[in-house]
């Protein structure tokens, strides 16, 4: 694979290069057949500037048809276990009316000036493709249909496509994509705004069960991640960092490392304070891994610890537990008076919840391969987030971004850990230093210690309900991490949190304290916390009214009503829709058979539900279905759900439809976004009666 | 050190040191990448081969404690009847999340049937307890056991809820 010959983009005079519109060119393709170059809408990178199609530039995305009628079709975004190299073709073959069977996938290389966004995060890869992709592939059909006519000499208006073939009615003539492709590589490619889209009614691809493209090669071993990438000449690398963050290298034994069996190079790595950058640290290179890693046992390295050394889990509890009554340093959200609400209730309930630093532990551990010579650099790097990885090594190698190749590999696990690139910029450090290709390789310690942790959190929850057992006042003060009044990453809390807005006196604030560590998001970032610490609260507000669990939260969602999201610390909130929430509760409460279900010694049934974050700003969301993105089989009897929320991605046994039923929402031009992003979901679990060391989730999500 | 191995039907010869796990030997001294290191520790089972066709632990056998022994990998296990029926099971309920922890998975399933053809619901369960997927894809893991085994594919403690 060779990277496109592009340009550095010189950004305009604001510092972001202007939107650009899609567009495309179709060409004869080598070997014969049409090759469909194009670009997406590009809006604010400034890493490259292809040539435009008049200019004769080689674009990297496109959809190739070759004689023998194959389809191959690039996928231009990370590949994590959320099953979107395969999914993204889906959108183009969909209108394309291709033969799935003859679709075959070239996964991408980074290159946000030709892709646009390609990042695993924030649920966006549907709603952002779901049109742009379309049209690609209604365009490619347009020219097939239009090809086929010209043969025929009929109107283009008579001819059909269904499944690689093109019909004209009235005559009964058929032709196959193949025997049409170079003919179409003849014809203008149409104006992608102009084209025309399926009405949903007739999808085929979109909706279905597909297998993942790589599942074959996964379930026979064949290479596919970024740990077995091989090049020739290369060589094996660990890099040791201080066990505190922040801190550096004082001295090390290099000597006796560099006397050991297989070892070639062995150096101290002055790096910086920018956690995913370059850290102060020392690599080891051998000729093969294991001999790196047998030689770091004998490592002896005296560390500057720096301050973050003072800070520890147990310090942290004891200052919150201090904190935790204490007036809050900031309002998050204030409405009527929960004192004087507090006050005359007939309960008051406390409680205080808290949840760990937790480490994304993704099973593949972090590596990196690269390959720096002569002012370039080649990477191959299971990320989920390429282009800020490709700025880093810019940045700290001194490369200009345009002569940085990035080859997404396909990552075992991301859940977030992998939207920051420190071990790239740590491989194409250590590649120019030794002037050869090295692969680096973390072990389970170093990916443990070194993660971007979701942060730890402690809330003290105050409530009262009036004498019917109606929630009256609600109070949180959460004690959390930053500085300056700004959290650390991941660490923040929304004014529009639930049940903010449903309860008539309601607070929320914050204390922060200053923090060393690093801290990142990790799969629904924020949710996954203080939905246990919230939803688990309002458990107990249930019990202390005497209520059902699930009833109690139907009261507390009240008459349906909606309430308009709002921009956050972390972008737009989604609308709160009560009244479509209340559905899914009610759904998952009647499916689980809440109330009736048959319970076994020592188990429980729990309910809870979390309005969950936004997968993209409400005007670019064209409310996508992602059913196209998922996988169900058609024996299990299983239903997957979102592609989003990969933790609770089944729900063994439910037939969920949920309120708004996927299955009208793909009949829907507007589908339901409660498959893409979750605009709300409703889960309800089995609690504690796992016999087996198996975890068996069983939840419902809609 | 030199050693043969016989690994998938084949007398390999290899140039290692006595300690080097016989994880390291098959990924990079034979280039099989199919069998993935993820804790080094014998923890999560991702690094899962036969053994003389008992599912084991490759990072925690040595390249000079392997032996005569007859060592088979994911690359290899699509030769025995068994474990091409595991590999098709996994295709068709599509079992497949991220991937990594697949081949480990589907190692000590097929060595699992490959003993126990009509497993129980607690045989799966005890059989594939130290194998871990990060994405959780563990009820298709089962369900595709039960298809390649033939057995109805309904969990008995989730049917009697």
């Amino acid at each position: 694979m060779k990277r496109l010959e592009i340009t550095a983009a010189e950004p305009a005079g604001d510092g972001v290069v202007h939107a650009r519109r899609a567009f495309l060119r179709a060409s004869a393709a080598l070997g014969g057949g049409l090759l469909l170059e194009f670009a997406l809408p590009v809006r604010g990178f400034a890493r490259a500037n292809p040539q435009s199609p008049a200019e004769g530039g080689v674009l990297g995305a496109y959809v190739r048809i070759s004689p023998d009628g194959l389809v191959t079709i690039t996928s231009k975004n990370p590949e994590i276990g959320q099953g979107i190299k395969t999914m993204l073709p889906m959108l183009i073959a969909e209108e394309l009316d291709a033969d799935w069977s003859k679709v075959r996938i070239d996964q991408a290389l980074s290159d946000p000036a030709v892709f646009g966004r390609q990042v695993a995060g924030g649920s966006r890869a549907t709603p952002l493709n779901w049109e742009p992709m379309r049209r690609v592939g209604a365009a490619a059909r347009q020219m097939l249909v239009l090809a086929a006519s010209q043969i025929w000499a009929v109107p283009a208006s008579e001819c059909q496509t269904s499944s690689g073939v093109v019909r004209h009615a009235p005559s009964g003539q058929t032709l196959d994509y193949g025997a049409l492709a170079s003919k179409a590589a003849t014809i203008a490619a149409p104006d992608l705004k102009a084209v025309t889209l399926k009405d949903p009614k007739d999808f085929r691809i979109i909706g279905t069960p597909q297998r993942g493209v790589d599942s074959p090669a996964v379930v026979t071993g064949k290479p596919l991640f970024g740990i077995d990438v091989d090049l020739p000449g290369m060589r094996h690398a660990v890099f040791v960092k201080c066990p505190v963050f922040g801190g550096a290298v004082n001295h090390a034994n290099l000597e006796a490392i560099l006397a050991a069996p297989g070892v070639s190079h062995a150096f101290v790595v002055n790096g910086g304070q920018t956690f995913d950058g370059l850290v102060s640290g020392v690599a080891i290179v051998a000729d093969s891994w294991w001999a790196a890693a047998r030689a770091r046992r004998k490592l002896e390295v005296d560390w500057n610890e720096g301050p973050t050394a003072a800070q520890d889990s147990a310090g942290f509890a004891a200052r919150a537990a201090v904190l935790g009554p204490q007036p809050p340093e900031l309002s998050i959200a204030r409405e009527g008076d929960v004192d004087a609400a507090l006050a005359g209730a007939a309960h008051v309930i406390e409680a205080a919840y808290s949840y760990p630093f937790l480490a994304h532990a993704a099973l593949e551990p972090q590596n990196c391969t690269a390959h720096v010579q002569d002012g370039k650099a080649e990477i191959w790097a299971p990320t989920q987030n390429p282009d800020s990885g490709c700025k880093i090594v810019a940045n700290t190698l001194g490369l200009a971004e345009a002569d940085i190749t990035i080859h997404m590999m396909r990552c075992g696990g991301g859940f977030g850990r992998r939207l920051m690139n420190d071990y790239m910029v740590e491989a194409a450090w250590i590649s120019r230093e030794i002037g050869a290709p090295v692969k680096l390789l973390w072990d389970r310690e170093d990916d443990l210690r070194h993660d971007f942790y979701r942060p730890a959190g402690f809330h003290f929850f105050k409530a009262g309900l009036d004498g019917a057992g109606k929630l009256v006042a609600f109070r949180d003060h959460f004690i959390s991490f930053g500085t300056g009044g700004k959290f650390a990453n991941s660490a923040g809390l929304q004014p529009v949190e639930f049940p903010a807005r449903f309860v008539p006196n309601f607070e929320l604030g914050a204390t922060l304290m200053a923090l060393g560590v690093p801290t990142g998001p990790m799969r629904a970032p924020g949710s996954n916390a203080l939905a246990f610490a919230f939803q688990s609260f309002i458990d107990e507000l249930a019990f202390a009214a005497r209520r059902d669990a699930v009833q109690f939260r139907l009261d507390l969602l009240g008459p349906p009503r909606i309430y308009a999201g709002t921009q956050g610390p972390n972008g737009a909130t989604p609308d709160f829709d009560s009244g479509r929430m209340r559905a899914v509760l009610e759904r998952v409460a009647d499916r689980s058979g809440w109330g009736k279900r048959p319970l076994r010694t020592r188990s429980g049934l729990g309910a809870a539900f979390y309005f969950s974050h936004w997968a993209t700003s409400p005007r670019s969301c064209r409310r996508p279905s992602l059913r196209a993105a998922t996988f169900a089989s058609k024996k299990s009897g299983w239903q997957p759900t979102s592609a989003a929320t990969s933790s609770i991605r089944w729900a063994p046994r439910i037939k969920s439809k949920g309120p708004q039923s996927t299955a009208s929402a793909r009949r829907s031009d507007r589908p339901s976004r409660s498959s893409a992003g979750a605009r709300s979901r409703a889960i309800s679990m089995t609690i504690g009666c796992c016999a087996s060391t198996v975890l068996r989730p069983w939840m419902c999500i809609s | 050190m030199k050693y043969s191995i016989h690994v998938n039907g084949a007398i390999k010869r290899v140039e290692a040191d006595a300690d080097t796990p016989l994880l390291w030997v098959l990924r990079d001294t034979l280039n099989l990448k199919g069998t993935k290191f993820a804790c080094g520790t014998g923890m999560c089972g991702a690094c899962t081969v036969h053994l003389n066709g008992a599912a084991r632990r490759s990072c925690l056998i040595s390249i000079a404690n392997v032996g005569s022994g007859v060592v088979t990998t994911i690359e290899g296990i699509g030769d025995t009847p068994v474990g091409k029926k595991v590999q098709q099971a996994w295709l068709d309920i599509d079992v497949v999340q991220c991937g990594y922890c697949q081949a480990g998975q589907i190692m000590s399933a097929a060595a699992l049937l490959a003993t126990n053809t009509k497993p129980s619901d607690a045989d799966i369960d005890h059989a594939m307890a130290g194998n871990i997927c990060r994405c959780a894809t563990y009820p298709r893991i089962r369900a595709a056991i039960k298809l390649a085994a033939g057995l109805p594919m309904i969990d008995a403690r989730e049917a009697d809820a």
